[in-house]
């Protein structure tokens, strides 16, 4: 069953079509790379399915319920959390306060129960969520890290802060936006890992962009890639990476026809 | 086996490896000080602060008056600058102090003294009165100590000279002993320069005679006194030093179960000494007290909307004004077209209701702004404010220019006990300030309170990560505005009217430069920012005309040297000085490698 379909959606910016008319599906429980040259669209059409950018046209349909004009914060609130291409944390505040924030959706005491403190179940119950969830990677995030500030993490670690942030409110899908840039060999395996991880362990649908393509090889159940703002060809990862359009895409027509 | 390394093998290291040469004091930079240090002088001397009569001849300390001395502590403070050493670098070799130290601060001393010289030949020769006018006859005769012009410009030259090389010097003096000397003359200013209320304050605790013994009446501190404030000042300094005693370092040593009961101590003593407060004061100071609360009560509401939520709120007035006008309309008799006469708590209610619809009406509209865009909006709803209430279309209802009188005081409900008495007004007021900065560490640790920081850091990923952003905003301008508020209607029953006048733009402002160099969402760093920019020019009438100008110049310093304010949260400090944070956390990291290795 299809748990988020995207039909017909359009997106320009000026006379430049980033998204064109464009169709496809995510299945529940799936992991689905989303791949394609730069400029291809693929960070527009996150944006487009979380909110942050208004559509020109078509429909973004979330379990029957086209979610096209909800607020971002709406769309979290419906299930779908997402990280970001270029880290985006808050970063003066505390790793898990980074992570508490996230539940803002999920929880409801406000000004005037925390200034009679009404809130302190609620809190607590805020805090222990974000610890158990910094406890999914390991020792790297937890103890005295928590209350470190996000700017002094290393680079590895704000990528895995963001997804815990994601994770926090209670997604039903994640949308991660090249995660493994920027990062070493270890570490991209480990996160190659950990996005399987999340899928098991957490029973979350998830849709990657990825350029790296042993990561889009190792993780994907199904393969998307896009170019100028259309699917050009979807798949698993052999039927994709074989696909003479996608090759064409990424090296260009005449190589194509040398190859 | 994992490798031990401890300290040990890790100086050893570092001991191998071969330094650069240390890196001398620079010379050119020493040039420009000196050339900054010249123009400061040269500024101070113009500004006439020199010769104005009750300002430039305060008597510090037996014989040293303030006009002298702001003047020639300029060489000696830029002097000290000048010579200061490079900042250390990892893999040089530390700046040893040496003559090069002294030759800097020569430099920036000779400057300084060759600009303030040829300030006064011109001035002297040449009549500037029609641009600056405070470079009066009585100032270039001070200026001159009664020589002619070119022996006081030699004079000028020559303890320029030697104050600059007496702030190099210093250099070459311990660390140690330069901060006890540094700490003795700071107090010894303070306590010179804050005569009249260090004679009122020991006064009222009964120890009238040690004022006695270190004032020369009239005349700030007579030699003796000098001397033994500077010595037991100077010793303190020393010994805290020594011993690296830090309030930080006391805490850390309380053991961490002990820490709850050691702060409900230092709580307890804090209350105490609160309550004792107006009576150690009096009644003069107790006013004073009373108008830096307001403000006070003003910045903790401001530090919730600017420090914690980011919004850049230059308007902020238009809330105080709500306040103290909803509570003269509600209270006063002389009310021009409804006047309930409540009594201050049972108008309270409206007061509250009137800033929270206030605050919905200056926050909806901007909603969709950011920084600059909002400074400018929220600034001209804070003018708009003003004008209607100036306006004669509202005159019926705010009395226009006239304002409304007949504000009446406050009445303890039960008990039906009038307050006139600022000393009394200080409860009052301390009791909503208790509430305030009670209601501001609650808001800063609850889920509303991470999404006002959220929005701050960065608002489109706020949304994102299910923010409702245009009601955290709304509740930010709301709380804000109700804090305003009540420092308005204290406000209003403390002089006993509202006039329009009272709600400039220049309130705003005051507000914000509280809370910015206090240290923006610090509720220690707002307190002392509000007792350091509000009281202290209040306990220092002589400087009103200067208030501005300094304000201005603490505010350039802050920027260069503290962005963070005087009592940083910890979190701000951390950004800005990014560098120094990551190095500490690596060391950390590496310590706790080594602990676990070993273990």
């Amino acid at each position: 069953m299809a748990i988020l379909e995207i039909k017909d959606l359009s997106r320009a910016f000026g006379g430049v079509k980033a998204i064109d008319e464009l169709d496809m599906h995510v299945e529940s429980g799936e992991i689905v790379s989303v791949i394609g040259p730069n400029g291809a669209g693929k960070t527009t059409l996150f944006n487009l399915i979380t909110g942050l950018l208004p559509t020109d046209g078509g429909e973004i349909v979330l379990d029957e319920r086209n979610i096209v004009g909800l607020r971002p914060s709406q769309i979290l609130a419906l299930g779908i959390a997402r990280t970001f291409q270029n880290v985006r944390l808050f970063p003066e505040m505390t790793v898990r306060e980074n992570v508490m924030v996230a539940q803002h959706c999920r929880t409801r005491a406000g000004v005037i129960p925390a200034i009679l403190r009404l809130n302190r179940r609620e809190e607590a119950q805020i805090r222990k969520k974000a610890e158990e969830t910094l406890a999914f990677f390991g020792s790297r995030l937890i103890g005295y890290r928590f209350d470190q500030t996000a700017i002094s993490l290393s680079y590895a670690n704000r990528r895995r802060l963001e997804i815990a942030r994601a994770m926090a409110s209670d997604p039903r899908i994640v949308l991660l936006d090249e995660p493994t840039a920027g990062m070493n060999p270890r570490e991209t395996q480990e996160m190659t890992d950990l996005i399987g991880r999340l899928r098991d362990e957490r029973k979350y649908t998830i849709v990657v962009i990825e350029h790296d393509m042993r990561v889009v090889k190792g993780v994907s159940d199904r393969v998307v890639a896009l170019d100028y703002g259309k699917k050009i060809a979807d798949g698993t990862y052999e039927e994709v990476a074989h696909n003479d359009r996608v090759i064409e895409a990424y090296l260009g027509r005449k190589a194509v026809a040398e190859a | 086996m994992a490798k031990v390394t401890g300290p040990s093998a890790k100086a050893e290291v570092s001991s191998k490896r071969e330094l650069f040469p240390a890196r001398p004091v620079d010379l050119r930079r020493a040039v420009k000080v000196g050339l900054s240090s010249g123009a400061a002088a040269v500024f101070v001397a113009a500004a006439g602060i020199v010769a104005k009569p009750r300002l430039g001849d305060i008597h510090i300390v037996d014989g040293v008056v303030f006009g002298y001395l702001i003047l020639f502590a300029i060489p000696a403070i830029l002097g000290h600058v000048a010579a200061k050493p490079p900042p250390q670098l990892e893999g040089f070799e530390a700046t040893r102090p040496g003559p090069r130290n002294v030759l800097a601060g020569v430099i920036a001393g000779v400057l300084t003294g060759a600009a303030l010289a040829l300030f006064l030949l011109v001035a002297g020769n040449i009549n500037l009165r029609p641009v600056l006018s405070n470079v009066s006859p009585p100032l270039i005769e001070k200026l001159s100590f009664g020589q002619s012009l070119g022996v006081a410009a030699l004079i000028l030259l020559g303890s320029g000279t030697a104050l600059g090389l007496a702030g190099g010097a210093l250099h070459l003096v311990p660390p140690l002993w330069r901060r006890a000397v540094f700490g003795g003359l700071v107090w010894v200013f303070a306590i010179g320069l804050l005569e009249d209320f260090f004679d009122e304050v020991l006064g009222n605790m009964g120890a009238g005679y040690v004022a006695d013994f270190l004032y020369q009446r009239g005349g700030g501190l007579a030699s003796v006194g000098g001397l033994l404030v500077f010595a037991l000042f100077a010793a303190l300094y020393a010994y805290l030093g020594h011993r690296k005693i830090s309030v930080r370092t006391l805490v850390d040593r309380v053991p961490e179960d002990q820490r709850r009961g050691a702060r409900l101590l230092i709580g307890a003593i804090l209350l105490v000494l609160l309550l004792l407060v107006p009576q150690i004061l009096g009644r003069f100071y107790s006013h004073t007290a009373n108008v830096a609360g307001i403000f006070l009560l003003m910045a903790l509401g401001l530090n919730i909307v600017v420090g914690l939520a980011g919004l850049l709120d230059l308007g902020y007035v238009a809330f105080f004004a709500v306040g103290s006008y909803t509570a003269a309309v509600f209270t006063s008799p002389g009310s021009p077209a409804f006047a309930p006469e409540l009594t201050f708590f049972a108008a309270l209610p409206a007061v509250v209701l009137a800033a929270a619809i206030a605050g919905i009406l200056v926050g909806t509209p901007v909603l969709r702004m950011r920084g600059d865009y909002l400074a400018i909006v929220t600034l001209g709803f804070g003018e708009i404010t003003r004008l209607i209430v100036l306006s004669d279309w509202a005159a019926p209802v705010f009395g226009a220019a006239r304002g409304i009188r007949q504000v009446p005081n406050i009445t303890i409900p039960a008990v039906g006990f009038e307050i006139v008495d600022p000393q009394h007004l200080f409860y009052v007021i301390l009791v909503f300030l208790a509430f305030a900065v009670y209601a501001s560490y609650a808001l800063q640790d609850s889920r509303m309170g991470r999404a006002w920081m959220a929005i701050r850091e960065d608002e489109t990923v706020a949304e994102a990560m299910g923010v409702n952003v245009v009601a955290a905003k709304l509740w930010a301008f709301i709380i804000g505005a109700v804090f305003a508020s009540l420092g308005g209607a204290l406000y209003a029953t403390q002089i006993g009217s509202v006039f329009p006048h009272g709600f400039a733009v220049i309130v705003s402002i005051t507000v914000l430069v509280v809370i910015i160099t206090g240290g923006l969402a610090s509720v220690p760093g707002v307190i002392l920012g509000s007792l350091v920019l509000v009281a202290l020019p209040e306990i220092l009438r002589q400087f009103e005309e200067y208030r501005f100008l300094i304000y201005g110049a603490l505010l350039i310093f802050m920027m260069l040297n503290r962005p963070e304010g005087f009592i940083p949260s910890r979190r701000r400090m951390e950004e800005l000085h990014e560098e120094e944070v990551g190095q500490d956390v690596w060391l950390r990291t590496q310590q706790e490698r080594q602990s676990t290795e070993a273990g």
